[in-house]
């Protein structure tokens, strides 16, 4: 009797791809995935430092490899990787900081998340513009 | 009872987030796209000559290193909190490799920047 063997054995729910299974959980996993983008980026500064600190020819060498196709679209993964780490940074605050209040009214979720976004959005811009801008 | 040595990677990790929200897409904007492709900042936005002097000014060197550090120390962090999700064991091994490797882009950050000088 063969089901009766099988009725023994414990039942374990399988976790293989568990994240998948909820909308929820997909974008727990694409929040935490984008710390991969924020190490990859760092890696890649640190080799520029090094790069700069060894003299014009490393650092050249350098720029010239960020300009291959497979180098450009890399950074296109990590600046779409950025602006979702940035979205979703701003939508936990309101759950992670501790609660703020004015003139005796707690200050509500969406403010918060407003102002992470607004700060973002014009510090992006100050620096895009004080790149183009600075005296070279 | 031991002191834990927990809220310094949550506060590095909590640092970095926030400045990596703030700074990451301008940053990888620039330095990824716009500097390589040379639009929509001009040719020589990443010129030797240029990224040296702000690598030799204080404020340009403080930042350089708190982005690289704190951007790996934040990234770390939060994988190797997430490793128990995908199904990898997490012992003191995954510790070491997680936070060494943001040690290991922290002295490399310090020691590059040291060497291009004041």
């Amino acid at each position: 009797m063969n089901h009766h063997r099988h009725a023994a054995q414990p039942y374990v729910r399988p976790m293989q791809g568990w994240w998948r299974r909820d909308p929820f959980f997909v974008r727990y996993m694409g929040r935490e995935a984008t710390a991969l983008a924020v190490l990859a980026y760092a890696v890649i500064l640190a080799v520029g430092l090094v790069r700069l600190a060894q003299g014009e020819a490393a650092w050249n060498g350098w720029v010239a490899a960020l300009r291959s196709p497979w180098a450009i679209l890399l950074h296109l993964v990590l600046l779409a990787s950025m602006v979702i780490h940035a979205h979703s940074w701003f939508e936990i605050m309101p759950k992670t900081m501790p609660m703020l209040y004015l003139r005796g009214e707690r200050i509500g979720a969406p403010a918060i998340r407003r102002t992470g976004w607004i700060a973002t959005v014009i510090v992006t811009l100050a620096v895009i513009a004080l790149a183009a801008r600075w005296p070279r | 009872m031991k002191r834990s040595n927990a809220p310094v990677f949550w506060l590095l990790f909590g640092a970095g987030g926030m400045l990596s929200a703030l700074l990451g897409t301008a940053l990888v904007f620039l330095t990824g796209l716009a500097a390589p492709l040379g639009w929509p900042v001009g040719n020589g936005v990443a010129s030797y000559s240029r990224m040296l002097a702000f690598s030799q000014n204080w404020l340009g060197k403080g930042l350089l290193f708190v982005v690289v550090s704190l951007f790996a120390w934040h990234a770390v962090h939060r994988i190797f909190h997430s490793l128990h999700d995908v199904g990898i064991p997490t012992g003191t091994g995954a510790k070491l490799l997680c936070y060494g490797t943001a040690m290991a882009l922290t002295l490399v950050a310090a020691g590059s920047l040291l060497a291009t000088g004041f």
